[in-house]
């Protein structure tokens, strides 16, 4: 390779926040005081906070140049699988911070809110006929929490019909969230190996399931990036049982406009709206995670929720069986503003568009790879693909070493070492916002390294040496934890 | 459309590569009878301009400052937020970035964690602090669910003047679990009663906020006395992050979790999200703590960086053993309120923080003055309950069209309240706009 992406250029060293200042420095123009001040009891008023004291100038310095040691989507190609990590259009966090959006307080009689809650009351109808579910609340705050709201749906139901199952049947190639938010609801997991294929089998389903099993948490399409084409039969089987399918959304971006949930089985579900719904990731969050369900569980949802009354909205917690609150208010309501803008911006057609696209880059990129990765499953992917190291682990190169090669290169690394399945696995979800030139330089880059591995496996042991920093001391980190100054 | 690059040529090689003769076909493996049929009915696009207008004619239903006067808070606190925040925190290499899983390439978001977490613990005067929960709500939440794990208890006692919502929260979270949430009443003078967990046992935790939805400050000292000397944990809950700036911090009294809301720290209101859960508490249980951390640590090269650390407690790789099933959590908020902290500094906080008490004091004082009563009188910060006429229902919604809220009705969440209202003022009022409540309640 002559020239990578991937090069130097000056980034600035930059102490921590309290190394810097001056004594007696203000970064913020103090309200003008108008009124007297008044006494105070001695014993209620403690020491004044040890922050540092910093010019305006200071901190806008301190933090551009922090930004400038960190990759964006905005920076470059972003592949990590299960993240879908698409383009964050910029007119979406215009919208959330309007004025009488960003201003607005959540506790407001409802004919001063009109706007917030038929932009609610409308997100919720189109997530709903998106997923092809009959009812949904944006109330969860990310996924996880999504995840934590429906399989709670899946026991307030079984509960109303005075059942009380303990355990949950997990896929191995679950995400690690899937397990935990089964646990908060008291369930057991039960874990499900996939098949040959990289899917799940009814076998495997029927022989788990029993009665005292409350119900599946499958992630269609998996994490290994396929379609699980058996979910219909499985649903069956769960029902059969009396069980309910919960199906993880995070993967959704795949087939928008393709598959509809609601049609195949899926009870519940939760969606990523920092994922599909092009949110941004914010370094780790604020993200939503809306749940869908179909009618049965809809007397369950959380409260309070939108309603519409001769035309205006209002909240209502008039819901008897409801599971209660999962958030101090109504959720993520600016993560929901930009999910809601980018719906109206694509519409139907863009929407199915974008999945195929999607697909169309992880296929693309699993055919040009497969000839230097390893790919354990050899079919149709959906939205994102799985390589393993196998074949650099001759070299002594591993998964990890490939990872900070991409770095220098000028890559964001794909996910690695997950699903747990694949050992070394690369997963890699392009998304339908790069381009064929992005994904034929991350092809040719991902080729070079191989080679590299080969001829010269130092450069990928020692990478990365373009970061800010190169790889950092983990164990130690672990250790002897340093986590305040 | 502008998001997707692909052109018709883009799309015909590709399909090649791939073996496939159109877009329907990559999707062989989705069986016939799962498909969906017919298109999605969806609105059809908006282009930019027209969805400028949208989203225009919606925000301009919603009543915000400055057109508004809003002396409501009860979780969600009106501040000024600087530009130069907004502007810092709107840099597309913090917002389009993910967790910082690759800390080669995170140092910005890792960095401004790890000094978060360290105003966070300088803040509320406690050890370690987390990189972030959802809000306040599911902070407490899981705050009582970590006491559960460490004293192996299955019995908490929550204050009733904690945040009705929160405490919502708490019993949707803890339902399944099957553990036992106590409330405790309150006092004439604004506190909780402490009285009942006398001769109560095998209590995980007891937990109480301050200032406490009533605005009123609570005993942190008696709190931590009656805790340890049951062997609960003590954890101090918060809506108004702010106040911190002034009070004695609760790490002081030896509480044990402190967690709470952060939105009062830069963050916009935003209808209630997204805000900042904060938490915080003891090195000795940082192994049983919910949420990511981020540590220092230093490179091949040796220079310092910073990484994700601890995490076999985390969903990843403990899966069903974890101490939470959190995983993306409130990182830009985190990040944000770091750039207010860091703007306001020593000098600041302690200023800003003593302007809001004593506007929330000038206004009490008013009203003292104008004849109405001051339900609670224990110390306030900036929030407070007023008692006034039954008439005043009328005068509220008149108020209403002359664009003031004059505070949050408290009958709906404490019925023996009624014709009580929770006040706030924070550093947005002047002492014209003051006045103006004042004379309006009055007349």
């Amino acid at each position: 390779m002559t020239e990578t992406l991937g090069t130097t250029s000056l980034v600035l060293n930059e102490p921590l926040l309290w190394e810097k200042g001056g004594k007696g420095r203000c970064g913020f123009s103090m309200p003008r005081r108008d009124v007297e001040s008044s006494p105070m009891n001695g014993g209620l008023v403690g020491p004044v906070p040890d922050f540092p004291e910093l010019s305006e100038v200071d901190v806008v310095r301190h933090y551009t140049r922090l930004s400038q040691w960190n990759y964006g989507v905005d920076t470059g190609m972003y592949p990590l699988g299960s993240c879908t990590m698409k383009y964050n259009p910029k007119v979406n966090e215009k919208y959330a911070s309007l004025p009488g959006f960003g201003g607005a307080h959540p506790l407001l009689p409802p004919s001063m809110v009109q706007g917030a809650l038929k932009l609610m009351y409308d997100l919720e109808r189109f997530l709903s006929e998106i997923t092809g579910m009959d009812a949904t609340t944006l109330q969860p705050a990310a996924g996880a929490q999504g995840e934590l709201t429906g399989t709670m749906l899946i026991y307030a139901f079984l509960r109303s019909k005075g059942e009380h199952r303990s355990k949950f049947l997990i896929p191995d190639t679950a995400h690690g969230t899937n397990p935990a938010s089964v646990s908060l609801c008291d369930f057991h997991p039960i874990p499900v190996k996939s098949n040959k294929d990289g899917i799940l089998s009814p076998g495997a389903v029927a022989e788990a399931m029993d009665e005292d099993v409350a119900g599946i948490l499958i992630t269609n399409p998996n994490t290994l990036g396929l379609f699980e084409e058996n979910i219909r039969e499985i649903s069956e089987i769960v029902h059969g049982k009396g069980g309910l399918v919960y199906c993880d959304g995070a993967n959704m971006n795949a087939v928008m406009g393709i598959v509809e949930m609601g049609k195949i089985g899926v009870d519940v579900m939760h969606l990523n709206l920092h994922k599909t719904f092009s949110t941004p990731h914010g370094g780790g969050g604020p993200g939503s995670g809306p749940v869908c369900v179909k009618k049965h569980l809809e007397p369950f949802m959380p409260v309070p929720r939108v309603i519409r009354e001769e035309g205006s909205y209002r909240l209502s917690s008039d819901y008897p069986h409801s599971i209660g609150r999962v958030h101090g208010f109504y959720g993520n309501f600016g993560v929901m503003v930009k999910a809601y803008s980018y719906i109206l911006s694509m519409g139907p057609a863009n929407l199915k568009k974008a999945s195929q696209l999607a697909v169309l880059n992880a296929n693309y990129i699993k055919e040009s790879l497969k000839t230097v990765f390893t790919l354990p499953y050899d079919r149709p992917c959906m939205h994102e693909c799985v390589f393993s190291d196998k074949r650099q682990n001759v070299h002594k190169i591993t998964t990890l070493d490939m990872a900070k090669r991409l770095i220098d290169c000028g890559f964001h690394p794909p996910t690695i070492y997950f699903p747990l399945v694949i050992p070394g696995a690369i997963m890699v979800e392009p998304t339908e916002t790069e381009s064929k030139e992005t994904l034929d330089e991350f092809i040719e880059t991902c080729k070079s390294i191989v080679h590299e591995a080969r001829e010269n496996p130092d450069l990928l042991h020692e990478a990365p040496k373009n970061a800010k920093v190169r790889r950092l001391d983990e164990v130690t980190a672990a250790r002897q934890p340093c986590l305040i100054d | 459309m502008r998001y997707l690059p692909h052109t018709d040529e883009d799309i015909s090689a590709m399909l090649k590569v791939v073996g496939v003769g159109s877009l329907e076909e990559l999707f062989s493996t989705v069986p016939e009878d799962c498909r969906k049929k017919e298109p999605l009915n969806l609105p059809e696009p908006l282009t930019e301009w027209e969805l400028d207008r949208h989203m225009a004619s919606f925000a301009a239903t919603m009543a915000t400052m400055p057109e508004y006067k809003v002396f409501v808070g009860a979780g969600s606190y009106e501040h000024f937020v600087p530009s130069s925040v907004l502007s810092l925190l709107g840099r597309s290499e913090f917002v389009t970035s993910y967790t910082p899983y690759q800390p080669e390439v995170s140092q910005g978001t890792l960095q401004g964690i790890f000094e978060y977490q360290t105003l966070i613990c300088r803040l509320l005067g406690m050890e370690v602090a987390n990189a972030s929960m959802y809000d306040g709500a599911s902070a407490l939440a899981e705050a009582l669910l970590m006491a559960a794990r460490i004293t192996k208890r299955k019995k908490v006692a929550i204050s009733h003047l904690i945040h009705p919502h929160y405490r919502e929260v708490v019993k949707t979270y803890l339902w399944p679990t099957g553990y036992e949430v106590i409330e405790l009443t309150y006092l004439g003078n604004g506190r909780t009663d402490l009285s009942a967990l006398d001769g109560m046992t095998d209590l995980a935790a007891i937990a109480i906020q301050s200032p406490n939805f009533f605005g009123c400050i609570e005993d942190l000292a008696a709190l931590r006395q009656k805790a340890s000397g049951q062997g609960a944990m003590s954890i101090v809950s918060f809506t108004e992050a702010l106040a911190y700036g002034l009070l004695r911090n609760p790490g002081s009294y030896g509480v044990d979790i402190v967690c709470g809301e952060g939105q009062s720290l830069g963050i916009p209101q935003s209808f209630g999200g997204p805000s900042l859960g904060i938490f915080a508490s003891r090195m000795k249980y940082v192994r049983n703590m919910p949420g990511r951390l981020v540590g220092k640590t230093v490179d091949q090269a040796g220079r310092r960086g910073f990484v994700l650390t601890l995490a076999t407690r985390e969903q990843h790789i403990r899966r069903e053993r974890a101490t939470s099933n959190i995983c993306t959590n409130q990182g830009l908020c985190a990040l944000g309120a770091a750039m207010y902290m860091a703007s306001l500094g020593k000098n600041g906080i302690r200023e800003l923080a003593k302007l809001n008490y004593d506007k929330a004091q000038y206004l009490k004082g008013r009203l003292e003055v104008a004849g109405f009563k001051i339900r609670f009188e224990g110390p306030t910060f900036n929030e407070f309950v007023v008692e006034l006429p039954n008439t005043f229902e009328h005068t509220y919604r008149r108020l209403l069209d002359q664009k003031i809220v004059a505070g949050l009705p408290l009958a709906s969440y404490y019925p023996e309240l009624n014709s009580c209202y929770l006040m706030v003022v924070t550093e947005t009022k002047t002492k014209e706009d003051i006045d103006t409540l004042v004379k309006g309640i009055g007349s």
